[in-house]
């Protein structure tokens, strides 16, 4: 695969796929412009659900599509300053030694990613069945924050409890970690649910997530990073902004389009259809969000 | 007792007795509910009896605001009343293996 440059980049952006300006202060104000002051500009990339052991006929090349897509990221150039998968990284199985093997193999496929700083959280496939012990055992804690080129990034876990909440101890945990930053520090949520109640009957939510953004509420440039409804979606509560990423693995239908949350079907003409992975690009007052295909059609 | 009040007594218990709601039982096993599709009318009390054959499984209908964790070796009782007529989906809210996504039904309610 040949990789991609810049300006090759933004040209597929524009013609085959979707650039998003996300704006963290929508309008061009002096005190946006001020705000972006001195702050580096720098991109990452966001991949999601990928259940790395799914079979089934929605996707035949279930084994082939993430090697193609870690591929893909490893065209890029430049490389990005880190990658984040925002959960679902493998499929659920009853089988405890099962969920371990897979979760080994998909630490030696991402291990093959030229770009090292990689950063992790779980989705409900990896952690619902067992609260996140093997995600742990494999990938660390599943609640996290790091601070990269004046943003800070918060990974939330909604997952590890079965009826996809995150809980009162980590709630607390989210408050004391927002209490270091300052009213329009730049914040960037990752997490694997919506927080917002997107479509509660396909339980596309989290059921606390309601005091999760009421923490973040205060903060003037927060956005949000998720997976799990295999999609794009863009969203806004107040200020906030939530961006769903497409899945590595199928594509589910819109939110109450279809009477079931069934994936949709492969096309042979069009393989990878609805697969893809983002780029978020990180300028003074806005990301930029480019959605690029699993591999090239 | 006077004679007068002995015999109001029963007509009163008439008048005051409610009908017993219906009850509906739904089970849930992975990775699905039976029935899937429950027909109700509008007004009518009913309590939904929940079960489960196998795992703890959820049950979340958020358009009638109803939500039930069904635990193992419990009947979940859950009393309501639909008020206005429609298709209202459910679905289990608890992940409960690889084919959680696939356990949802609706209940509909006849005016």
């Amino acid at each position: 695969m040949q990789p991609v440059d810049r300006r090759q980049f933004l040209k597929i952006a524009g013609l085959g796929g979707v650039v998003f300006a996300s704006g963290l202060g929508c309008a061009s104000t002096k005190s946006d412009m001020a705000y972006g002051a001195g702050q580096d500009e720098f991109f990452f990339v966001q991949l999601s659900d990928t259940h790395w052991g799914f079979k089934g006929a929605p996707n035949p090349d279930a084994e082939g599509t993430l090697p193609k897509a870690i591929a893909a990221v490893n065209a890029l150039d430049p490389q990005p300053d880190f990658i984040v998968f925002t959960g679902d990284l493998t499929h659920t199985t009853d089988d405890p030694a099962e969920r371990r093997r897979r979760m080994a193999r998909f630490k030696e496929l991402i291990g093959g990613l030229k770009t090292q700083r990689i950063r992790l959280m779980p989705g409900e496939h990896d952690a619902s069945l067992d609260n996140g012990a093997a995600f742990k055992e494999f990938f660390g804690e599943t609640h996290y924050s790091f601070d990269h080129k004046g943003v800070h990034f918060i990974a939330l876990d909604n997952v590890s409890d079965p009826h996809g909440a995150i809980g009162d101890e980590q709630l607390a945990w989210l408050k004391s970690d927002l209490a270091t930053q300052k009213p329009d520090g730049r914040i960037v949520v990752l997490t694997h649910r919506p927080l917002f109640p997107l479509y509660p009957q396909w339980d596309w939510a989290t059921k606390d997530g309601a005091q999760a953004i009421a923490a973040l509420m205060p903060y003037q440039h927060v956005t949000v990073f998720y997976g799990h409804i295999h999609q794009e979606n863009h969203f806004k509560t107040a200020h906030i902004e939530h961006h769903s990423a497409k899945s590595l693995i199928f594509p589910l239908p819109a939110p109450g389009s279809t009477p079931k949350r069934v994936p949709l079907a492969w096309d042979p003409a069009h393989p990878y259809r609805g697969l893809g992975f983002r780029e978020v690009e990180a300028e003074s007052n806005e990301y930029k969000l480019t959605e690029l295909p699993v591999a090239k059609a | 007792m006077n004679r007068r009040l002995f015999l109001l007594l029963p007509l009163a218990g008439a008048a005051w007795a409610q009908p017993e709601p219906r009850v509906i039982a739904i089970r849930a096993k992975k990775f699905e509910y039976m029935p899937a599709e429950i027909e109700l009318k509008a007004g009518e009390p009913v309590v939904l009896e929940l079960t489960t054959e196998d795992v703890h499984m959820g049950f979340d209908a958020p358009e009638l605001g109803l939500h039930a964790d069904i635990i193992p070796g419990r009947v979940v009782r859950v009393p309501f009343t639909p008020g206005k007529p429609g298709s209202f989906e459910f679905a289990c809210d608890v992940f409960c293996g690889s084919g959680h996504e696939d356990m949802t039904g609706v209940i509909k309610v006849a005016a």
